[in-house]
């Protein structure tokens, strides 16, 4: 039996993160129930975004325009380059409204066994945007984990040549944390990278 | 119910549906062995379930042959004072990959854990390199291709032996080696014990054991060296900082 409209659209809803069928169902019926506040909206921003979507040539970030809204924006520092595993990291740094510069997404990180390596990520690309002579800066914002500071270093020694200041992110105590409660691999980090007491920068 | 709680080092976690990871661990008394841990890839377990540290595990299910759950406990993070030290990082994710490349699942191999951990504990030693090797000369002799270093093959000496041949491991000298010396592999003095390793050694060391992992292990399963493992290979031989000592007093082994 062909499968109704309403049971494809639970079904595909269902393969969201965080939804199972049961909660696809909830959702569906939910905006139906309220088909002008929502579904019809949703539908057509849907359909909006599935016909404008891009990946960034120059960073890798989507956007429904290439280059990206942020490799266009002439008031962004274009002498800063911080490298990002994923786009959601990049999102996560733009939430902060603390970076001014500009972003490089890999689009993941070397693996140690699965044979993810430099040429399945966008690095090649990097060191291309560095040699430009704008960019003094590259900030490598890989996750804390194993493979992203394997890949910090990889990257860290492809840009050695090229004169550019690399740097990484802190890691540490995060703002709000207590000793107590921190496990002791994020303490030996911030032990190892403490810092003066009223020095600045 | 099956289950059993032992020492592991963490190998690798492969992110599994929304929140689950499986885990392949490098246990004390089961061998390699996989699991799943639920709720492996949120935030709090993360850290833990990185490569090199040191877990107590636990692990049950209905029947052997099933994946099973895994829950583990945090006893030493590894890692995390090696966030810095590209070298060091790199030593840590080889031995982990290659542990998981090339050992069997499940098939107890208590002093190649034994060894893991020996080589992550001193991995702030100057010369860890020479552990690498060791390990991995330690694991060849575990899988069964243990080398024989006592005596040349072809003559029987016992006096410069430069080679080992990669079809049988065992030494060659340089006089019985000569008619076949581009099939055979530099034998690195250090490991004779004879004289301190040198940078070279490192690189002679890590060609010879990955030479025949690459032969007997990896090949044979139709696999290669893992790219964390070569990737240290890129590490020494691009290395400044990893030391060439001349003292011959400070062998490590």
């Amino acid at each position: 039996m062909a499968l109704s409209e309403v049971d494809r659209l639970i079904q595909l809803l269902a393969r969201l993160p965080g939804l199972g069928p049961r909660s696809a169902r909830r959702a569906v019926l939910h905006l139906i129930k309220r088909r002008e506040a929502l579904l019809d909206p949703l539908a057509r921003a849907m359909a909006d975004v599935a016909v404008s979507i891009r990946t960034c040539s120059t960073c890798g970030n989507i956007d429904t325009v290439d280059p990206c809204a942020i490799c266009r924006d002439e008031k962004r520092d274009r002498s800063v380059i911080c490298v990002v595993e994923d786009v959601a990291d990049l999102w996560a740094i733009e939430r902060t409204s603390s970076y001014p510069g500009q972003y490089h997404v890999l689009g993941g990180t070397l693996s140690a066994l699965d044979g993810v390596g430099p040429e399945d990520l966008r690095i090649d690309r990097l060191v291309g945007r560095t040699s430009a002579a704008e960019v003094s800066e590259v900030i490598l914002a890989t996750n804390a984990t194993v493979e992203g500071q394997t890949t910090a270093h990889y990257i860290s020694d492809r840009l050695a040549g090229t004169g550019v200041t690399v740097s990484r992110l802190a890691h540490g105590v995060p703002v709000g944390g207590e000793l107590d409660y921190l496990d002791d691999g994020t303490l030996t980090a911030a032990l190892k990278s403490r810092r003066r007491l009223g020095a600045t920068e | 119910m099956i289950e059993w709680t032992d020492d592991a080092i963490v190998l690798s976690a492969r992110p599994h549906g929304e929140g689950a990871a499986i885990l392949q661990l490098l246990t004390r008394r089961h061998g390699r062995h996989a699991g799943l841990v639920r709720g492996g890839a949120s935030r709090r377990m993360r850290g833990v379930l990185q490569p090199g540290n040191a877990v107590v595990a636990h692990w049950r299910a209905r029947l052997a042959e099933h994946l099973g759950a895994c829950t583990v406990e945090l006893v030493q993070n590894r890692w995390a004072q090696w966030f810095d030290d590209p070298e060091r990082l790199a030593g840590l994710d080889a031995i982990c990959a290659v542990s998981e490349a090339s050992l069997p699942e499940r098939e107890p191999l208590e002093p190649v854990h034994e060894a893991a951990t020996a080589f992550l504990d001193h991995l702030d030693a100057e010369l860890w390199p020479v552990l690498y090797v060791r390990w991995e000369i330690g694991l060849l002799g575990a899988l069964g291709y243990g080398l024989d270093l006592s005596s040349c093959a072809v003559t029987g000496e016992t006096d410069e032996l430069v080679y080992v041949s990669p079809r049988s491991g065992r030494a060659v000298s340089r006089r019985g080696g000569e008619p076949y010396r581009d099939k055979l592999l530099p034998l690195p003095a250090f490991l004779l014990g004879k004289r301190a390793p040198t940078h070279a050694d490192f690189l002679d060391g890590l060609e010879l054991t990955g030479q025949l992992l690459r032969r007997h292990v990896l090949n044979p399963a139709n696999r290669d060296l893992p790219p964390a493992r070569l990737r240290l290979v890129d590490r020494i031989r691009d290395s400044s900082t990893i030391s060439m000592h001349s003292d011959t007093d400070q062998e490590v082994t």
